[in-house]
């Protein structure tokens, strides 16, 4: 038997420690071991973006980062999003232009819609589609989508 | 008791407050917060890990598997083959079944399972799969269904004869399952009538359903046989049979609950891995857990049926369509199970054409079986059809809209599988396409502009479901049907408006299998309808039954109360004088009734009444590259009602972009050695956000006569033009209307080279 490794991370501002095999990744053990499972697995090769996560402030998928290089690290997922009772308001758009069908892919679109608007308050439609083009979604076809971003974005600036 | 299938439906006078309006979903709040239950986010105590091994040949006879190695590898604590499960003849309903998630005598695609374990850990597992020996016979393959059907083919099937073939071909070896002819009229006499022939080749590559959520299930079973399946299905009822009949295990003993749905549009219709994952949890005597990669989903789920088919048609210099003659191949993986049945009935079915004859194939090669998915085999066969509407409606100087308004079909029109429809919407839908502002604008320079119309049927069936009002006056209500983009939501709409209360005093949830009686599969776009119908029955049961409550609580007789806006009163002042009663004030008092309040119903729900759609899409190709770019895309369809126009709209435009990607990108991409090259995302390219524009959306409403808010199923319909649709715009822009899907660029160098040779384009 492997021995495994013993790492301390901080997710959703609160500290964990867990243990884990080599090859595992953030996503495994955000799933498994600590039971955070909104973060989802879609493929496991970084090409669909359903585990996008935020480590130490940048937009990452937990599907490709091992679980040993999170130690120290500060890890923000769907779970952390909403502030107390308040839903973000990318939240609140999706629900309100239906920008979810099966929901699925949206802890991840979340995740990286709030990346976007953390650095680019104001994107155009374009910017948001090619910002986005690293997470799949197969019900919406991505207008709904894009609507909730964009119309967030608005409500954030107080335009 | 009468349900409401047989009273009249439709009410034209009913004023609505909730259907109509688009509330946010009830199941939406936990899929924005990570909070919502899918299929693989569940965990048991004392969980295993379940893993497949697979076999790497295409197609082999399985001589000899030895797990003993496997299973004395400390961790693992079941090892299954095919010999853990009951044998069942090859070539019946159940033998194709059993064969599909455990392979028996042979191997028939790459992918296709030969053992499984399960183990304390994912990594034991897998070092598990690698001490099984398998030994292999390998036998020659073939993969394109045309090949296949040719006479020196290698054959998968001993036993196979041709369903539905005449003469010698009946009891010849053969890999074609079935010859079916579907016909009317006489083709001779209506060619004969034509002023203009047209005709053309197409085909269409397998794609993958592509939902987002891999299969993942949980299985448990007792000691004494109780199972409990927790699994992401579009069809618990149609698993739970299933499992019965290939597992040899009583119904009753089989509890399966559905999970949040990742994703499905019909390939989660046929279960894989939860079969198995009941035959290892009987062995390791501990829950199990499997989760499929998303290479063994793209491997070994089922895709779509990959077509070819060769159309001729015919039409009058004034542009009636007079004879159509098609010849039509599905390619079905090794099993029989493509729905094809669906292709000749629904390809033509908007046109009043009186002389048709189609002869349709369905073949087995060495690929996954295909499972279903939005109006199984109808959009590839469509590809073709409305190809050559178009180009017959450019050759007798018509407009392209005009063309199909001349031929299209209205109430009263018998269709060539027999039904004769009521009232339907094609008409209305070609109308608002021509009044649509997209079709009225001019085409932009350098861009071309198809159009394309479609049609499902939309689907009833067998339909269960169950209300309860809670003492405070709030009700549940619990579906039979899955819910696969936001059903729950479109039922407690329909129970608040029946009742007349704010639709957050409804809920709806998700039954399991020992909750209510059969479901169909939830497929077809017949959800939104069936139990939509259950669930204003079962509300106008309660509501019936509360104004019993309230007589008795008022000691009148029963015909002096009525129920209106979520309150009982008096029919009249000579009922006598009480203030009005509240559900929650009777609901809180059914102690001193007669008990609980409850509603349900169950129907083999019929008058589905069908859709039609139009497509229409602005493309531009880049010369150079072969790269087409969609510049914009409107889609009319005729929805009878929008119960939730948000939800109505998703719908179209999530079809849009799976017809876009199944136009331009996405095949299964195969090597010499019948091997998947394509397993995973990156190469397998579904549309990303980058890729597309904003989908437009015009909703047409013709009232279905039978439903009592006059919907129509959405959910099929708007994928059924959608390729053709693309193909035309392309076609208009490189000069020659494309054949062969999908259209991606080094196909469509080779077509934009052919046009210029030929002075086109």
């Amino acid at each position: 038997m492997s021995r495994k490794h013993h790492v301390t991370t901080t997710v959703n501002g609160d500290e964990y420690e867990f243990l884990c095999e080599t090859q595992q990744t953030v996503l495994d053990v955000l799933r498994d071991e600590l039971m955070l499972t909104g973060t989802k697995e879609g493929c496991a090769t970084g090409d669909c973006g359903a585990c996008s996560v935020m480590v130490d402030g940048t937009l990452v998928c937990s599907c490709l980062m091992l679980a040993v290089e999170a130690e120290g690290k500060k890890i923000d997922t769907i779970e952390g999003m909403a502030a107390d009772d308040e839903l973000h308001p990318l939240q609140r758009k999706f629900l309100e232009l239906n920008g979810l069908q099966c929901g699925i892919c949206t802890p991840g679109i979340l995740i990286a819609a709030r990346a976007l608007l953390e650095r680019n308050p104001d994107p155009t439609e374009t910017e948001v589609r090619y910002w986005l083009a690293g997470n799949l979604c197969r019900c919406t076809g991505y207008d709904k989508v894009i609507r909730s971003v964009l119309t967030a974005a608005a409500e954030m600036r107080g335009a | 008791m009468t349900t409401i299938l047989e009273k009249p439906g439709y009410n034209p006078d009913k004023q609505y407050k909730i259907v109509g309006t688009s509330p946010v979903k009830h199941d939406g709040f936990d899929k924005v917060t990570g909070r919502a239950k899918f299929a693989a986010d569940a965990f048991l105590p004392g969980m295993l890990v379940g893993k497949f091994l697979r076999s790497p040949h295409p197609h082999a006879i399985l001589k000899r598997i030895d797990i003993s190695k496997a299973e004395k590898l400390p961790g693992v604590k079941a090892v299954v083959t095919r010999d853990d499960f009951p044998e069942i003849k090859a070539g019946t309903g159940g033998g194709d079944m059993t064969r599909l998630v455990m392979a028996r005598e042979k191997v028939y695609w790459e992918g296709h399972p030969v053992a499984a374990v399960a183990a304390t850990s994912e990594s034991i597992a897998k070092k598990a799969l690698k001490l099984i020996e398998v030994e292999y016979e390998v036998l020659p393959h073939v993969i394109d269904p045309l090949e296949a059907m040719r006479d020196d083919a290698p054959i998968l099937h001993d036993y196979m004869r041709t369903k539905g073939a005449k003469g010698p071909a009946a009891e010849k070896k053969t890999n074609v399952v079935e010859r079916l002819e579907l016909s009317k009229g006489d083709i001779e006499k209506g060619f004969a009538q034509a002023d203009l022939i047209v005709e053309g080749s197409y085909d269409t590559k397998p794609m993958h359903q592509g939902y987002i959520e891999p299969q993942s299930c949980i299985a448990s079973v007792s000691d004494d046989g109780q199972v409990d399946l927790w699994c992401c299905t579009q069809a618990p009822w149609v698993y739970r049979d299933r499992l019965t009949e290939i597992l040899k295990w009583d119904s009753s003993k089989i509890r399966i609950q559905q999970s949040e749905l990742g994703g499905g549009f019909g390939g989660k219709t046929t279960f894989y891995a939860e079969p198995v994952s009941i035959v290892l949890s009987k062995k390791a005597k501990a829950p199990v857990k499997m989760t499929l990669t998303r290479i063994e989903v793209l491997r070994g789920t089922g895709p779509v049926s990959g077509t070819a088919s060769k159309l001729r048609m015919g039409c009058k210099k004034d542009g009636t369509i007079v004879a159509v003659d098609a010849e039509l191949v599905f390619q079905t993986g090794p099993y029989s199970g493509s729905a094809f049945t669906n292709a000749p009935q629904a390809m033509l079915t908007r046109y009043e054409i009186e002389n048709v004859k189609t002869v349709s194939f369905e073949v087995v090669s060495n690929r996954p079986k295909v499972s279903s998915f939005r109006a199984p085999c109808v959009p590839q066969v469509v590809f073709g059809v409305e190809g050559l509407i178009d180009e017959m409606a450019r050759k007798v100087g018509m407009d392209p809209l005009d063309f199909r308004l001349k031929n299209a079909i209205v109430e009263g029109h018998k269709t060539i599988y027999g039904e004769t429809f009521t009232k339907i919407g094609f008409v209305e839908t070609l109308k608002a396409a021509k009044a649509c502002d997209h079709y009225k604008s001019p085409v932009p320079k350098g861009q071309g502009r198809g159009i394309a119309c479609g049609f499902w049927f939309n689907r009833g069936g067998e339909t269960t479901g169950s209300m309860a009002l809670a003492p405070d006056g709030t009700v549940n209500i619990i579906l039979g049907t899955a819910d696969v983009a936001g059903s729950r939501m479109s039922m407690s709409m329909m129970a608040a408006e029946e009742f007349g209360i704010p639709v957050d005093r409804v809920r709806s949830q998700l039954a399991d299998t020992n909750s209510l009686g059969y479901n169909r599969v939830t497929a077809g776009s017949r959800t939104t309808y069936s139990s939509g119908m259950i669930v204003v029955d079962s509300a106008r049961k309660i509501i019936a039954e509360l104004c019993r409550r309230a007589a008795k609580m008022w000691n009148v007789p029963e015909e002096g109360v009525v129920f209106e806006d979520g309150h009982c009163r008096p029919a009249s002042s000579n009922v006598g004088d009480f203030p009005p009663l509240s559900m929650k004030d009777i609901a809180a008092k059914t102690t001193y009734t007669m008990g609980a309040i409850c509603g349900h119903s169950e129907m083999n729900v019929t008058g589905a009444g069908p859709g039609f759609a139009v497509h229409i899409v602005d493309s531009e190709v880049d010369k150079e590259t072969g790269l087409v770019s969609i510049k914009r895309y409107t889609i009319v369809e005729d929805a009878g009602k929008a119960i939730s126009p948000l939800q109505v709209e998703g719908q179209f435009q999530g079809a849009a972009v799976q017809g876009i990607g199944w136009a331009l990108n996405e095949e299964y991409i195969y090597g010499a050695d019948g091997k998947l090259q394509n397993p995973a995302f990156l190469d397998y390219r579904m549309p990303v956000a980058s890729d597309v524009p904003m989908i437009d959306t015009v909703i047409v409403e013709v009232a279905n006569p039978k439903h009592p808010y006059g919907l129509r199923g959405v959910g099929e319909v708007p994928l059924t033009p959608a390729m053709a649709a693309i193909a035309n715009s392309v076609g208009a822009c490189i000069g020659i209307r494309p054949s062969s899907l999908p259209m991606s660029p080094p196909r469509l160098l080779k077509l934009i080279e052919e046009a210029k040779a030929k002075g086109l384009g």
